[in-house]
């Protein structure tokens, strides 16, 4: 992200953004060429934003070399496709914000990503579990957006869509070694699909955005990817030896309006002290 | 296929712009240049690119090349990026492909069709790939992901040598 802008543009973007909470559609009908799905395509973006930090942290730390080099790649993919929303967001809410304004400079209550990607990263099978639930959903996802009524929409879909495939055989890759595997590692793989449950129904949640963005043929109802989803992973699961498991006594909700879970400020600190720190720099 | 009509100096050079991270390849033969429209009158040139993954970093590197080929022509250019159409291995040329076997990386295959409906990953690696060194089709998949967004490692079984597979995507 390096055309970062300067100190003008963030305290304008802030006092817009103060005007309204997310959750609904920010600046319906404001300024020329604003459209009122902003908040919708900001949810996608923040997904893919977010999930790129997560998996950026395995660099290193992964338990092989090419783990380290696979994460990095999926992260970069992600990186590359909130890239392709956030200035085109910019273009459309009214902001003219840019993509570190979205990425770097928003506190914690604007973002609209689900808890599921927030979440710290637990061991790699946790990680494995996660991403093979998140690349189902976006194979699902960006398939149905293929047909977006939004060109823009439509075109980081298409792009998007070939990527995320390739991240699904990944994840199914390593869910049927570790499932199929020792005891041991069948046992954590098991142990980890139950970990993730709780922040899996968030993904098919409606809110006023995603309603919205579907009424207009620009997005999808979260809902009608469900099945699909469950169909991808139910798949993998049996072929790993493992059991789905259903229903959870707690789940998430709340990511789309704003409101996230305890990692979701470290993450963010994390993220932005650089940018925050150094208003401006460039290099 | 080449989408490009070279018919100038100026949009041969671009052309001929290696990739910064496969820099056996040029950005025609890779199949990531998309247009050059060079305006002789105005000595402005409209050059368009598309990226190869969405979170490409070599991105802007080519854009800035491209604007130097340019100025050193004595054009302004406008680099601009388009997502679609999706770019596609089948967008690379043969003099690509060729160049990059004999820099020991293997050319993408044709893009597997009907993708996402059929058995899980653990049984896509079927297909077969042949060693750029010594042209054995008896391969086998390292690594999923290699040096680049755009490339898996595998293995040659028969010269026992590792190699980059550029990925069909």
């Amino acid at each position: 992200m390096s055309d970062h802008v300067t100190s003008a543009a963030p305290s304008a973007s802030e006092s817009a953004e103060r005007e309204s909470l997310p959750g609904a559609a920010e600046n319906t009908g404001a300024a020329p060429g604003a459209k009122p799905y902003a908040t919708y395509l900001l949810g996608l973006a923040d997904d893919a934003m977010v999930y790129a930090q997560r998996l950026g942290e395995w660099m290193t730390n992964a338990p092989q070399i090419e783990e380290d080099m696979a994460l990095g790649n999926i992260a970069l993919d992600l990186l590359g496709q909130a890239r392709g929303l956030y200035p085109y967001i910019g273009s459309i809410d009214g902001t003219g914000r840019g993509e570190d304004d979205y990425a770097m400079l928003r506190d914690e209550r604007r973002w609209h990503n689900v808890h599921l990607v927030e979440q710290e990263r637990g061991d790699f099978a946790d990680e494995m579990a996660r991403l093979l639930w998140f690349s189902a959903y976006q194979v699902e996802l960006h398939t149905a957006l293929t047909a977006s009524a939004d060109d823009v929409v439509a075109g980081v879909a298409g792009k998007a869509l070939k990527e995320v495939r390739y991240h699904l055989d990944h994840a199914s890759l390593w869910v049927v070694r570790l499932g199929d595997g020792t005891e041991e590692s069948h046992r954590r793989m098991q142990a980890a699909l139950e970990h993730v449950l709780p922040h899996l129904a968030e993904l098919f949640d409606h809110d006023e955005a995603s309603v919205l963005a579907a009424d207009l043929e620009v997005g999808v109802l979260p809902s009608t990817l469900h099945d699909a989803v469950v169909a991808r992973v139910a798949r993998v699961v049996e072929q790993a030896t493992l059991t789905l498991p259903d229903g959870s006594r707690w789940r998430s909700r709340g990511g789309r309006a704003g409101i996230h879970s305890r990692p979701m400020g470290s993450l963010l600190a994390e993220m932005q002290h650089i940018a925050r720190s150094h208003p401006g720099a460039t290099w | 296929m080449t989408v490009v009509a070279v018919g100038s100096a100026l949009a041969e050079a671009i052309s001929r712009i290696p990739d910064p991270e496969v820099p056996v390849i040029s950005i025609a033969d890779l199949g990531i240049l998309r247009d050059v429209d060079v305006d002789e009158q105005a000595h402005t040139v409209a050059v368009t690119i598309t990226p190869t993954y969405s979170g490409c970093p070599a991105m802007e590197a080519i854009a800035s090349r491209i604007v130097f080929e340019a100025g050193r022509q004595g054009y302004a250019a406008d680099v601009r990026t388009q997502l679609s159409p999706a770019w596609t291995t089948d967008w690379m040329s043969d003099a690509g492909r060729e160049a990059l076997r004999r820099f020991g990386i293997a050319p993408p295959g044709a893009v597997p069709t009907g993708e996402g409906k059929g058995p899980v990953a653990v049984t896509l690696s079927r297909h077969v790939v042949t060693c750029p060194l010594c042209g054995s089709t008896d391969t086998t998949e390292i690594a999923h992901f290699g040096s680049t967004a755009c490339k898996a490692l595998r293995r040659c079984n028969a010269c026992l040598e590792p190699f980059d597979e550029f990925k069909a995507i």
